[in-house]
């Protein structure tokens, strides 16, 4: 039995690497991720992922920011202690106008970026998992879970006429926790 | 599709032979992988020898009280504020070139917008610790926020755009540094899986656990866009409530509705020429002329021109204003520009902002490196001058003329201000050390189609329309980081 876990194909085109994800598709044989050096637009659609929904989230944080500092400003300025300013009334919405859009903007950025770092377990001091150390820099990789997926050799020779410039049979899953 | 083939007209963002993905990680990540030359040595010396001078005469204004500026009873606003709208709008050009720039699909941004960025923050924390300086007692910043407090609460009034600026600045602050930051988690990874020992520690504990997955990249594209989405009329909120501090009030010169839009473009102006100034010398010192061509110098002259001839036109309209006003406040205090004391302050703003850019137009100047780098100087004191202008010489002559009155900087305004250059420098170099300075992912994203050697692919490829190509080669002819001969036989 082979000690295999993950077999990784390393491309050196992010062209190649959609050519490499066609063939394993054609072929059944189902990819467990893909990792590279920067975002390769249309991948996510090959690989059947579905649509972020974090704009969804910024919108709600918005509407949470907004009306948070507007009701802080009715409340200090018209409820709590009003102001004679020139008798002028004191609540005066246009003067509101302006931290009511900061804070929509405030609430949204820290909002959005928090729900993305927890959702996609980004934290500082997160161990990184890694399972190959070029995905970062120069190399686009096809990680195929091993186990199930016999034989190995034809999985091989499937990304090496795709057009990987190396494939790699992983005792390890990560490699990063050396 | 990462490769679709751009028009050949299109000058190239990266030049140079046989780059590849590697060798741009490479000489990206040169100065933060090696020991920094001499120059960088230098540069820090007397950057935080600057910096050391600002703790000094800052300390020495909290110790002693602002009476150790040079302000009085008439101009109650001087180099401090000068300073800080100064720095503020050279903080306006990152969130431009990263948030503006990437809405509109200029994909030149790539390679500049990290580096434009992080002086956008560093800019931005100058401009902040003038804000705690002035106020004499920086303790007091506290009165600033919405906090409950023992006086009854008596909370902060929320009709002063001062308060408004409050809001603005830290928001503007803080938003800039996560837009900052996300963008950096790819890079700071790419860094970490080529480190060893404790620096691959340090940079794992920085790159947030990133690994470069599809969905990962799928969630930052997103994150990036929106927050692009509502960081541009963040960024044109924040000058304009800067500008706000002085169009409420009833001061001849401040008391102008033209100046939210007329400071939006002061500060995009600074900040493109601060932007300017840095990365001409950046490029040389780290040797990245591939990654920040000349085409990258000649947009933001252009931007330069086009903001420097707005700010122009909004000069033109105050003058105009002051006149048809019929108001003889209003207009003595735009004559006294010219013909009071400081009519060298005034010719150092008009000349500086609106002639010496107009110099611009020509072509040999926008694509002359050291012409440019003095150019993108020469607007960085003219706007300097500006907000002198604006803040000191409409103050100085008020409406009683036994309380006219000259401003005269002491030492400590002065090594407050050169202080703060040095601050600023020092985070800068800093920041080139241990940072990449050009967006590695986001540069990589474009190889493919707007590189140098793609576009030599297409000529040899042929079937172009000759007259185009003949167009892109006389376009490369000014590029100092291309060999024209190899095209010259093609």
């Amino acid at each position: 039995m082979s000690t295999t876990k993950y077999i990784l194909g390393l491309f050196a085109d992010p062209d190649e690497l959609m050519h490499g994800i066609d063939t394993l598709q054609k072929n059944s044989v189902p990819i467990y991720d893909v990792y590279t050096p920067m975002p390769i637009h249309g991948i996510e659609k090959k690989l059947g992922i579905k649509d972020s929904r974090l704009g969804y989230a910024a919108f709600m944080f918005g509407c949470l920011g907004g009306t948070t500092i507007f009701s802080m400003a009715y409340f200090m300025l018209v409820q709590d202690w009003p102001m004679n300013i020139g008798g002028k009334p004191a609540f005066a919405v246009p003067d509101f106008v302006p931290i009511t859009f900061e804070w929509t903007v405030l609430f949204t950025a820290f909002g959005m970026v928090l729900t993305f770092f927890y959702a996609t377990h980004l934290f500082p001091g997160r161990t990184p998992r890694v399972m190959e150390l070029r995905a970062t820099d120069d190399r686009f990789v096809i990680a195929i879970d091993a186990k199930g997926n016999i034989p190995h050799e034809d999985i091989t020779n499937l990304l090496k006429e795709a057009g990987a410039v190396e494939v790699k049979h992983n005792d390890r899953k990560y490699v990063s926790y050396e | 599709m990462a490769s679709h083939s751009e028009s050949i007209i299109r000058e190239p963002l990266i030049t140079g032979e046989n780059i590849t993905y590697a060798q741009i990680t490479n000489d990206v990540l040169r100065p933060v992988e090696n020991m920094p030359g001499k120059a960088w040595w230098i540069g820090f010396t007397v950057a935080s020898l600057g910096a050391c001078l600002w703790v000094f005469a800052i300390s020495y204004t909290f110790w002693n009280g602002l009476g150790a500026w040079g302000l009085n009873k008439t101009v109650g606003w001087a180099w401090d504020i000068t300073g800080f709208v100064w720095w503020v709008g050279i903080g306006h050009a990152g969130t431009l070139i990263s948030a503006i720039l990437l809405l509109f699909r200029q994909n030149w941004r790539n390679s500049i917008n990290r580096s434009a960025e992080a002086m956008t923050i560093f800019a931005v924390i100058c401009a902040a610790t003038y804000i705690l300086a002035h106020m004499g007692r920086p303790w007091m910043a506290l009165f600033s926020l919405p906090i409950p407090n023992q006086y009854g609460s008596l909370w902060v009034n929320f009709n002063s755009p001062l308060i408004w600026d409050v809001f603005a600045i830290s928001t503007y602050f803080s938003v800039s540094l996560v837009f900052w930051y996300t963008g950096l988690l790819p890079d700071l990874a790419t860094i970490r899986d080529r480190a060893t020992g404790i620096r691959q520690k340090i940079y794992s504990v920085l790159s947030f656990g990133w690994t470069g997955s599809v969905k990962t990249w799928q969630r930052f594209e997103t994150v990036c866009l929106i927050l692009a989405g509502i960081s541009t009329p963040l960024v044109l909120s924040v000058h304009t409530i800067v500008s706000m501090d002085f169009a409420t009030s009833l001061e001849p010169g401040w008391h102008t509705t033209i100046f939210p839009p007329y400071f939006v473009a002061g500060a995009i102006f600074s900040g493109f020429a601060m932007v300017q100034t840095l990365l001409l010398v950046t490029r040389k010192v780290l040797g990245l002329e591939n990654y920040i061509t000349m085409f990258h110098i000649e947009a933001m002259n252009k931007i330069i021109l086009l903001t420097g001839s707005i700010v122009g036109v909004a000069y033109l309209t105050e003058f105009f204003i002051a006149y048809y006003s019929a108001g003889e406040y209003e207009q003595y205090t735009f004559l006294n520009r010219f013909i009071g004391p400081y009519w060298w302050a005034g010719c150092m703003m008009y000349g500086c902002n609106v002639l010496m850019t107009q110099l611009m137009w020509f072509k040999k100047i926008r694509t002359n490196i050291p012409i440019s780098w003095v150019l993108s100087i020469v607007v960085n004191i003219g706007m300097w001058f500006e907000r002198f202008v604006i803040i000191v010489v409409s103050l100085h002559r008020d409406f009683v003329p036994s309380s006219w009155a000259m401003f005269y900087p002491t030492w400590v305004d002065v090594s407050v201000f050169i202080g703060s250059i040095g601050l600023f420098f020092t985070m800068f170099l800093l920041f080139i050390r241990v940072l990449p300075s050009i967006a590695m992912a986001e540069v990589k994203l474009i190889l493919k189609s707007s590189s140098e050697q793609a576009k030599k692919k297409l000529i040899a490829h042929g079937g172009l329309d000759s007259e185009q190509v003949d167009f892109y080669k006389d376009a490369l002819t000014s590029f100092d980081s291309v060999n024209i001969k190899d095209y010259k036989k093609a």
